[in-house]
């Protein structure tokens, strides 16, 4: 053997997950770097990122390991959790997800790394998913119109009193929510209230809302104390005085209880987390966002509708995107971008899969259960202090209640913590015969559990029992056999594009691998099956696993502390910005309220700035995309007084490290305004620049982009902020986290204490699997694949904006607009062709109209890179021959694009291309293939004809 | 007698004998906006100020206020326009139009462009 003996450190390949990660092997790294004329990496970074900003030395981080090690590093911590069975309800509900929705949707490539559908012709799978769940919520709600899920309970129900204070005739500031609402639900709508002018007033309902002038009303039904009230004349009360009534409602319960639509509410709210979705101590769950046709355009968040495609033939797409924070700006109804896509689609399929009868099973059970439960606690002597209930009660407890806990916890159980002299049972459908024993026990009953069931009687009044019908849609009454399920499952995932199957180089988005390793804790139950507001010491694996994982961001970022609750990056901004209100308060500076955004920015920025009451000054963009200096120099000497604020993005939206960011800063800091530094493009500096020491004292983190976070198809995203010393103090708080050390003053931004915490060790794990030196080579081959497309896609069309050096950071952008002027194709035109090349095509349209920015990340590799270059060079011959005269300008494959098999079985094909041409542009589309399910959506159809349900089965009886 | 005058922001009036005047967009814009799928018109008897939002009109990818480009006062709207939106992107100076109102003793008529200022104004963004 002639080769020398290789060290064991080396055998170890304690880095071999780096080479996972990155695309590019070395060699052909060397490749890339001689076709952009580069000698290294390091000299690449030197030539894009400018040297005022470079991080000094390595980061804080660990060293890389191995895939098994970080596991079972990972699996120490879940170890640590405590899985009790958890009757504290509050709107989390232990739940057995179907196995079959688990492996095939959860755990499944083919759903969670799908992106948002904004190209709906490749995403026909998840949107009739979607469609399906706001199918469900309009049956359940008895309302017309349910959106495409929130981020979670708390926020639904914020929203909703934004959208009364939009649509109330009635003008008062006052908002009414009952203190019989879910506490983490009212802290939330107050944080949210606050810094709008809306006057939260919490009260009992029965005594303090009649006559109440407000423009809005907030109820939990049933509340949570388990009472189930009738709302009816409260309702009429409130509309009576032109206010409108939101209903926070339980959805398992409302498969028994007359509807919040029947009660007369005008908007219902709640957690869909019950129907098959784990705790995962938090989040991430969907809530539901359901209202009347009438308040359609002011919906926060995303809806599905249905339209048709180029044949005519059925198509879903997102409608009414007008409303939302990319166009509208400040004047959006919400910042609000993400839904909770992966858990809409888990939550429908749980209906689905179950279907209205098996649903009403479920809810039968768990309601004689705790039925059964409160008869035999009662014939034990205990008091029961409901009159009504579904699936909880609060019970008298008195001297007991710590003894009380104490017993519950030595069954493994945990029960709700209301105050000193009452304990709450909230049961589930994983509630058993046994389980109802245990708790008797633990009151010191002893009952003959079969005498005592048959005893127990119901305890929903009469008149709030449901007589209407739900679910009776196909769908909902098809698919109940597993193999019928599975098939249903999967022919709705083959109908999408993810990338399990192409690379998605969506600009601004960060689409790059979602490692198996990092996504295979989320399931497990230690992490999984965790409520919370289970005890501190039963939590401690979490709390070690998150503390890590802020050291780690704050490594990553430069920033001295860091918030995960957020659960989005809009909820991010809106945490951010709130920290800087509250720092300016604080310092005696309450009218500092005026905030800095150049044109370049995205619109979640504004939107998010207008939530916060702040007043938005645009500040002008050179030709570049850089920000005008000059012009920030002038608006923040005009608004020293009461500048509070600039939100910037960098590198910015172009995808050019600005050199005056440092400037930038500066300026802002030297007129007495705070830099909230947008996190979106973190992923183009990470470990080469940190914001939080160049100059900003907030960002936050889309761990759905740089940290690999899947994006589930349009949610979960997950959206922590770092923030310098001065800013800590105010960043979030929580009522469950007052008791630790030093609890931060800020309103919650979510219902959960630690927002989606469940995902969190994806994050943790994909950042000690890289380690110090992985993480930096992350973002530096993320600049060099921009730079290789840019360089490759730069001899066929202009590209944009490229820095001083003629380089690009993480994203490029190529300009189509003299392409349209000369030939009639259009951006939208070569995104559809691109999508018969197999395709998901990049950003359209954003920072500049006409244009595709494109972001291929570290983790695609050459060969992939080549491919899509392939493809792009195609089209530009077939936009050539549109040039030359050779094509039709109306019919040829960009402006046909995408091409459905259908098309190809027509009999009579009028194009003057070949069938081959439309489908198999290049050769190796013969042997692998994405068959797209449908033709071009017509957008103009869907949203002049608004559609946001699945077609009733009376639809079906009229045509037959 | 009928004049018509345009604004900045492309919208278009046209007034007859000085006192009641027609608004819609122009050409211009609804090429610009593509097809449009939802507007939203004034009240009948409500206050328009010229620059200010009287309207909202929307197409798929885009939203835009319609702004009155004379003070006045709105008598009739164009109710066909919420049913069939389309009509604005058909006949854009005709059937198009979103509303009709008496303009103010200072409607701000004289600030705006006459056809061959706009066509000027129009020619210089293309």
């Amino acid at each position: 053997m002639s080769d020398t003996r290789r060290s064991l450190r080396d055998l170890e390949q304690t880095n071999d997950f780096v080479r996972r990660h990155i695309g590019p092997s070395e060699s052909e790294i060397q490749v890339m770097l001689g076709e952009i004329g580069i000698e290294s990496l390091d000299a690449l970074a030197d030539k894009v990122v400018p040297r005022g900003i470079r991080n000094s030395g390595p980061l804080a981080l660990d060293d890389s390991t191995t895939e098994a090690a970080a596991l079972a590093e990972l699996r120490g911590m879940a170890d640590q959790n405590v899985i009790n069975k958890s009757w504290i309800g509050l709107g989390y509900y232990g739940c057995h997800v179907p196995t079959v929705i688990l492996r095939n949707v959860l755990e499944n490539p083919g759903w969670y790394t799908a992106y948002t559908p904004y190209q709906p012709e490749i995403s026909q799978g998840r949107l009739e998913a979607i469609l399906n769940f706001q199918t469900m919520f309009c049956d359940l709600t008895g309302l017309e119109l349910a959106n495409a899920s929130m981020l979670d309970e708390g926020t639904a129900a914020a929203e909703a009193m934004t959208l009364c204070q939009r649509q109330s005739r009635n003008k008062s500031n006052v908002f009414f929510v009952s203190q019989d609402c879910f506490p983490q639900t009212i802290d939330v709508v107050r944080t949210r209230a606050e810094p709008i002018g809306i006057r939260v007033v919490v009260g009992d309902h029965r005594s303090d809302l009649v006559g109440l002038d407000c423009f809005g009303a907030l109820l939990q039904y049933p509340a949570a104390g388990g009472e189930v009230h009738d709302y009816r004349s409260l309702v009429d009360a409130v509309h009576e005085k032109d206010g409108m009534v939101v209903v926070a409602a339980d959805i398992l319960s409302l498969t028994l209880l007359a509807s919040p639509g029947e009660l007369g509410a005008d908007v219902a709210v709640g957690s869909t987390q019950r129907f098959g979705v784990p705790m995962m101590f938090g989040g991430p769950h969907a809530a539901f966002f359901a209202t009347r046709d009438a308040y359609k355009r002011s919906v926060p968040g995303r809806l599905v509708g249905v339209s048709v495609d180029s044949r005519g033939d059925t198509a879903y797409r997102l409608a009414l995107q007008t409303r939302e924070q990319h166009i509208r700006r400040e004047k959006a109804t919400s910042n609000i971008c993400t839904a909770q896509a992966l858990l809409a689609i888990m939550a429908s399929m749980y209906a689905v899969y179950h279907g209205p009868d098996g649903l009403k099973t479920i809810a039968q059970r768990v309601h004689r259960l705790t039925a059964t439960l409160v008869e035999g606690l009662r014939r034990g002597g205990i008091v029961v202090l409901n009159e009504t209930f579904f699936d909880t009660v609060v019970v008298n407890s008195g001297d007991t209640t710590a003894e009380i806990h104490e017993r519950a916890n030595g069954r493994r159980m945990n029960l709700c913590r209301i105050d000193s002299a009452r304990v709450g049972i909230s049961l589930d459908e994983t509630a058993t015969r046994s389980d109802v024993e245990d708790l008797w026990s633990i009151f010191g009953v002893q009952q003959d559990f079969v005498e005592i069931e048959a005893a127990a009687e119901d305890a929903i009044p009469a008149a709030l029992r449901r007589t209407s019908a739900f679910l009776t849609h196909a769908v909902f009454n098809s698919h109940h056999s597993e193999t019928e399920m599975l098939r249903y499952l999967r022919a709705l995932m083959d109908k999408d594009l993810a990338l399990d199957r192409a690379m998605i180089p969506l600009g601004s988005c960060t689409m790059k691998l979602n490692a198996t390793s990092e996504l295979i804790p989320v399931t497990w139950p230690e992490f999984a099956d965790i409520h919370p507001f289970a005890p501190r010491e039963q939590t401690l694996g979490y709390r070690q696993m998150m503390e890590q994982l802020e050291a780690m961001l704050c490594a990553c970022t430069g920033y001295d502390a860091v918030s995960l609750q957020p659960n989005a990056g809009s909820q991010g901004e809106y945490a951010g910005l709130l920290a800087i209100n509250a720092y300016h308060e604080s310092r005696g500076d309450a009218e500092r309220n005026v905030c800095l955004i150049p044109s370049s920015a995205h619109g979640t920025n504004p939107a998010s700035a207008n939530m916060v009451g702040m007043k938005v000054v645009v500040v002008n963009c050179d030709a570049d995309g850089n920000v005008d200096v000059a012009d920030l120099r002038t608006k923040a000497a005009k608004h020293a007084d009461t500048l509070a604020a600039i939100m910037i993005t960098y590198p910015s939206t172009h995808g050019v490290f600005e050199s005056a960011i440092e400037e930038i800063c500066a300026i802002v800091h030297d007129h007495g305004g705070q830099v909230y530094l947008d996190g979106a493009n973190l992923n183009a500096q990470v470990g080469l620049a940190a914001p939080g020491k160049y100059g900003s004292d907030v960002s936050h983190l889309n761990l759905h982009k740089t940290f690999c976070i899947p994006h589930g198809g349009g949610g979960p995203g997950v959206g922590p902020i770092g923030v310098r010393k001065h800013l800590a103090p105010f960043m979030p708080g929580h009522r469950l986290l007052d008791e630790e050390d030093s609890p931060r003053k800020g309103g919650p931004v979510c219902s959960a204490p630690f927002g989606s915490a469940g995902i969190l060790p994806i994050t943790w794990a994909y950042i000690r699997l890289m380690g110090r030196q992985g993480i930096l080579d992350a973002t530096r081959v993320a600049i060099l694949n921009a730079n290789y497309l840019a360089r490759k896609l730069g001899a066929h069309y202009p590209v944009l904006y490229t820095g001083p050096n003629g380089m690009v950071a993480h994203e490029c952008i190529i300009d189509l607009r003299d392409i349209k002027d000369a030939t009639g194709i259009t951006v939208d035109d070569v995104a559809k062709r691109l999508i018969d090349y197999g395709f998901h095509a990049p950003t359209m349209s954003f920072p500049v109209a006409g244009t595709l920015m494109i972001e291929p990340t570290e983790s695609e590799s050459k060969q992939e890179l080549d491919r899509f270059v392939e493809a792009m060079v195609h089209i530009r011959e077939e936009i050539r021959a549109v040039e030359c005269g050779d094509v039709d300008p109306s019919n040829n494959p960009l402006k046909h694009a995408p091409h459905t098999a259908a098309d190809l079985a027509d009999g009579e094909w009028n194009h003057p291309y070949s069938r081959a041409q439309a489908v198999f542009p290049v050769d190796k589309l013969r042997a692998c293939k994405y068959w797209v399910p449908v033709g071009r959506v017509d957008n103009v159809y869907g949203d002049r004809n608004l559609v946001c349900s699945c077609p009733a089965i009376d639809d079906y009886r009229d045509v037959a | 007698m009928s004049t018509i005058r345009f604004t900045r922001d492309h919208e278009w009036v046209r007034v007859e004998n000085g006192a009641t005047g027609t608004v819609g967009i122009t050409d211009f814009a609804q090429k610009q906006l593509g097809e449009l799928v939802y507007v939203e018109l004034p009240e009948v008897g409500a206050d328009v100020e010229q620059g200010t939002e009287a309207g909202v009109i929307e197409s798929v990818k885009a939203a835009g206020d319609l702004k009155s480009p004379v003070t006045g006062s709105v008598t009739e709207v164009n109710e066909s326009l919420p049913d069939n939106p389309g009509k604005v992107n058909e006949d854009p100076l005709g059937e198009g139009w979103f509303f009709k109102l008496t303009l103010a003793v200072n409607s701000g008529l004289d600030s705006l462009m006459d056809q061959k200022a706009y066509e000027e104004y129009v020619k210089d963004l293309e």
